[in-house]
């Protein structure tokens, strides 16, 4: 009687353990991305500012940045600078795909983030928050630099 | 036998003037699009940063580089002025000779009081110029440089469609240099000594 409820037990142990197992695998797996030389250009006036980072992704699958927002503005979209036919123009970017170990450059002249209305005083030497969004629900968090408005 | 060799010493004297001559004449080898009697002279009657009118004729004889752009431009127009500004900065002693004019497309947003703060965080040395609709748009047709107010945003917000052109004046007005804002900082500087040097 006793083998017989020890045989039991380790029945439901491994019956939990194969469940948890599933569980565990059935997880959407962590994107392996960091962001990397992330900074924002100060404008003045409250004027919306650009932010720029290195996405990288070290994982064997491509991610999706699928957006991002920051505690420190009311409003946070990614963009990108277009140059065609002797017009520069900024359109909005749903998400970015960072493939399998690569990166995309958020940089001037390309894709950035565009931050607006700071929600108080931001000047040049403040860090600012910006959790950047994965698709699939991941959150990156990050404090980036403010560089003055000429920062090559 | 001396007056011979004299004669050779002149002989040689002209050959190499002439020489200096024809590569006076030899058209530079700019970086930037010659536009050379392509576009009119510098002309307006605009509002400065200052809140004060100001004309083209407060600028003749100074070296003018114009560019169009919006302050709530937060990527092209900010990598364009901080172009110039490393411009003005490698011009070392010719710097005084250049004027950077920053003409707003977005009259409705750009006051001179809030251009001022924006083309002064870039270099203190730019002059934004601002103006009514009118204005703005008769001066963006005489140089051909396109703007569009692009579709309004929920938060109320607009983009501003604009040209990517850097337009060289000479000291003159004469339009004679179109570069954009992909041009390196390099390029401009070397077009903007080019012309200093070829009309002083």
């Amino acid at each position: 009687m006793k083998r017989k409820s020890m045989e039991y037990l380790a029945a439901v142990f491994a019956l939990a353990l194969a469940t948890f197992i599933s569980a565990l695998e059935s997880l959407p797996s962590p994107a392996h991305v960091n962001v990397q030389h992330g900074w924002i250009r100060w404008l003045p006036a409250n004027l919306p500012a650009a932010g720029y980072a290195t996405l990288r992704n070290d994982g064997n699958k491509s991610a999706r940045l699928a957006g991002a927002d920051s505690p420190d503005y009311a409003e946070a979209m990614l963009h990108r600078s277009m140059g065609t036919n002797g017009m520069d123009q900024m359109q909005m970017v749903d998400a970015i795909d960072i493939p399998a170990h690569g990166k995309i450059d958020l940089a001037p002249g390309g894709y950035h983030l565009m931050l607006m209305q700071p929600k108080h005083p931001i000047k040049p030497g403040d860090s600012v928050r910006v959790r950047w969004h994965l698709a699939g629900g991941e959150t990156i968090q990050t404090s980036l630099p403010v560089r003055p408005a000429n920062s090559d | 036998m001396p007056h011979l060799k004299r004669l050779l010493q002149f002989a040689l004297l002209g050959g190499a003037l002439a020489l200096l001559a024809a590569c006076d004449h030899a058209p530079p080898s700019w970086q930037l699009n010659d536009v050379r009697g392509h576009l009119p002279d510098l002309q307006f009657n605009l509002t400065n940063d200052n809140g004060n009118p100001i004309t083209a004729s407060d600028f003749r004889g100074k070296y003018v580089v114009m560019y169009f752009g919006y302050t709530h431009c937060p990527d092209v127009c900010p990598l364009t002025l901080v172009h110039l500004h490393l411009v003005m900065q490698k011009l070392g002693v010719d710097t005084g000779k250049v004027q950077i004019l920053f003409v707003s497309v977005d009259p409705a947003r750009d006051t001179p009081q809030v251009l001022h703060q924006y083309v002064n965080a870039f270099d203190p040395r730019i002059v934004g110029l601002t103006g009514t609709p009118a204005q703005i748009a008769a001066m963006a047709k005489n140089y051909r440089a396109a703007f569009n107010r692009d579709a309004t945003q929920a938060n109320g917000g607009y983009e501003v469609s604009h040209s990517s052109g850097i337009y060289i004046f000479d000291r003159a007005g004469h339009a004679r240099l179109l570069g954009t804002s992909a041009d390196t900082v390099d390029a401009i500087t070397h077009d903007l000594k080019l012309l200093i040097a070829d009309s002083p």
